[in-house]
């Protein structure tokens, strides 16, 4: 089943779309900052651009920062919100059930693709952002990269931080794809699970920049995202790495738990 | 075989399921045998549908048991459902994808076969490619579907999604067929086509339980009839038995008016419909033999028989 799940993931345009689109972005503003040569100043705009300037191998980490936000986020939720309520909406689910494929079965083959759509957006942004800083910005002459803390990186470095970088957003991603996979086993529109995940992002988004949110702030399932900008700092402060790692986990384990629970209980009328 | 090929193919005891304060089927004990082709009749909106999810699985029942093929569902869904093929309110396909790209996932989605209860590994159910591609060209050839070519099902007219649908249903060779208004949105002469195929199948073996709201469908094709109403089986009988005879006696005469003198009934009565004469409590030999005598000549006498759709319209009324 998660073979046939992957299949359907390769096989359907709109992945390559979304994908291609969420390259575009970080794309044009690569081509705006080579052409302009005018960098955000430092603690102003997108996290790391105003770095790149000076080295466009950092690119990569400023093109995932430039998606971060709001863009990826959308992929991940349409991707998560259509799984089980799209193949209620087309009419498939009660088919695969009667196959017979297990509930527990098709949704763990669901988990896995959005894993694996999630994984293929980030690392697609990430070539991508590599591919257009080298050859947009161009490196900065030397084979070392200085840190937001001004110390030098050597590419082993940049390589082992942009890993753990990568890993580190599509694990905040999945936290975010198991709510909308949750109201994907409730409603049988997609769209209303994609947008249901959403809503919870922008609410995060906006009570982690509350004071008087304080005391449930560092629960908040974004509060940090942004935290892999430390994986440039040196040393790597691991605290908020950590704890947001933690923190994605419960969301994940508690949404897909819930999910699992409704799923396999429910009847299924679509 | 095992011994579960002798018992029913589908029997429920007491069957009810309840969305909230609905009760949308109550107390159903279906029992359908092999070799069956079972017409499952009732209106919109009686359940049909709700019974079929429930035998299949998809819904779960409030209280109640199901057996399918011998075993528990949803209990034995696992082992039960590799053997059944379905067709459940319309077909369901990925739009973007061609009807042979639609069954190879379904096909590769599932078990290759089950060791469900007498199930024989046959060699037609190696899940090789070859036999895989094989079985999905003989169940397209089956329904009609064999020079669609690749097309996308989005391009597909209602009628050859429907045959996509029992295509997916035939696709394991299954020895329960469970259709679900089957010859929906197609033309007269597809609906031919599938019943001869359905006829075909059933013949070599293979039970059909058709729900459907159409009478004259169920009527040409079931030789055992279920019919619901508001959640309740109403009757549960073969078909000939449902048509069986009435009781009462049809006498066509040429002269109405003196029929009913000799038979000593008021002129004119209730008894008289269309030019004529319904009788009860007398048999084709008697009247006619009274009709005689007095004179009045005889057109036609039979002892009537109800159709399907009267059976059915007093039962749900």
């Amino acid at each position: 089943m998660i073979r046939v799940e992957l299949r359907k993931l390769v096989g359907r345009p709109r992945t390559w779309i979304s994908i291609g689109l969420l390259c575009l972005l970080p794309v044009v503003v690569a081509v705006l900052l080579s052409v302009t040569e005018i960098a955000p100043r430092p603690g102003q705009g997108p996290t790391l651009l105003s770095a790149v300037l000076g080295n466009g191998a950092l690119f990569p980490a400023a093109a995932l920062g430039i998606v971060l936000p709001f863009f990826l986020p959308i992929a991940v939720a349409v991707q998560a919100g259509e799984s089980v309520a799209g193949e209620a909406s087309a009419g498939t689910l009660r088919y695969l059930l009667v196959r017979p494929v297990g509930r527990t079965r098709l949704l763990v083959a669901k988990l896995v693709s959005i894993i694996a759509f999630t994984l293929l957006a980030v690392v697609a942004v990430a070539v991508v952002g590599y591919v257009a800083g080298v050859t947009l910005l161009g490196t900065s002459g030397t084979l070392t990269t200085t840190t937001l803390a001004g110390t030098t990186l050597t590419p082993a470095d940049l390589a082992w931080r942009t890993g753990v970088m990568v890993l580190y957003i599509g694990w905040s991603m999945v936290g975010l794809a198991a709510v909308s996979m949750f109201l994907s086993t409730i409603t049988d529109s997609p769209i209303a699970a994609a947008l249901g995940g959403l809503a919870v992002l922008v609410s995060s988004t906006v009570l982690v920049a509350l004071d008087a949110a304080g005391s449930v702030r560092d629960y908040l399932p974004t509060r940090y995202w942004l935290a892999w900008v430390d994986l440039f700092r040196d040393p790597v402060p691991w605290g908020d790495l950590t704890a947001g790692v933690l923190v994605q986990t419960g969301y994940v384990v508690v949404l897909l738990g819930a999910a699992w629970a409704n799923f396999t209980t429910r009847d299924v009328t679509s | 075989m095992s011994a579960g090929e002798e018992r029913a193919v589908v029997a429920t005891r007491a069957l009810t399921k309840r969305f909230g304060k609905v009760t949308a089927v109550d107390a159903l004990d279906l029992l359908v045998r092999p070799g069956d082709r079972y017409g499952f009749l009732g209106p919109n909106g009686s359940g049909k549908t709700t019974t079929v999810r429930m035998l299949l699985g998809l819904v779960h029942a409030t209280s109640g048991d199901i057996e399918v093929l011998g075993r528990p569902v949803p209990r034995a869904a696992r082992e039960v459902l590799p053997e059944v093929g379905a067709l459940v309110e319309g077909p369901g396909a990925y739009p973007h994808l061609s009807a042979r790209a639609n069954l190879r996932l379904l096909d590769a989605a599932g078990p290759a076969r089950s060791g469900g209860a007498g199930a024989e590994p046959l060699a037609a159910d190696t899940g090789s490619r070859r036999t895989r591609r094989r079985r999905i060209e003989d169940a397209l050839e089956q329904v009609g579907l064999a020079d669609v070519g690749r097309r996308p099902v989005r391009t597909y007219s209602l009628g050859m999604k429907q045959r996509l649908g029992l295509a997916s249903a035939l696709l394991r060779g299954p020895r329960l067929l469970v259709l679900d208004e089957p010859t929906n949105g197609l033309d007269p002469r597809g609906i031919v086509e599938i019943r001869d195929l359905l006829l075909g199948l059933n013949a070599a073996g293979t039970t059909v339980f058709l729900s459907s709201h159409l009478l004259a469908e169920v009527e040409l094709f079931c030789t055992r009839i279920g019919v619901l109403d508001r959640g309740r089986l109403v009757a549960q009988d073969d078909l000939d038995a449902l048509r069986g005879p009435t009781g009462r006696t049809l006498v066509r005469v040429e002269d109405v008016a003196a029929a009913e003198q000799a038979l000593g009934l008021a002129p004119g009565g209730d008894t008289r419909r269309d030019g004529e004469l319904a009788l009860d409590g007398t048999s084709v030999a008697d009247v006619t033999d009274r009709l005689v005598r007095a004179g009045v000549r005889v057109l036609e006498a039979a002892p009537e028989r109800r159709t399907l759709e009267q059976s059915v319209l007093e039962l749900t009324t």
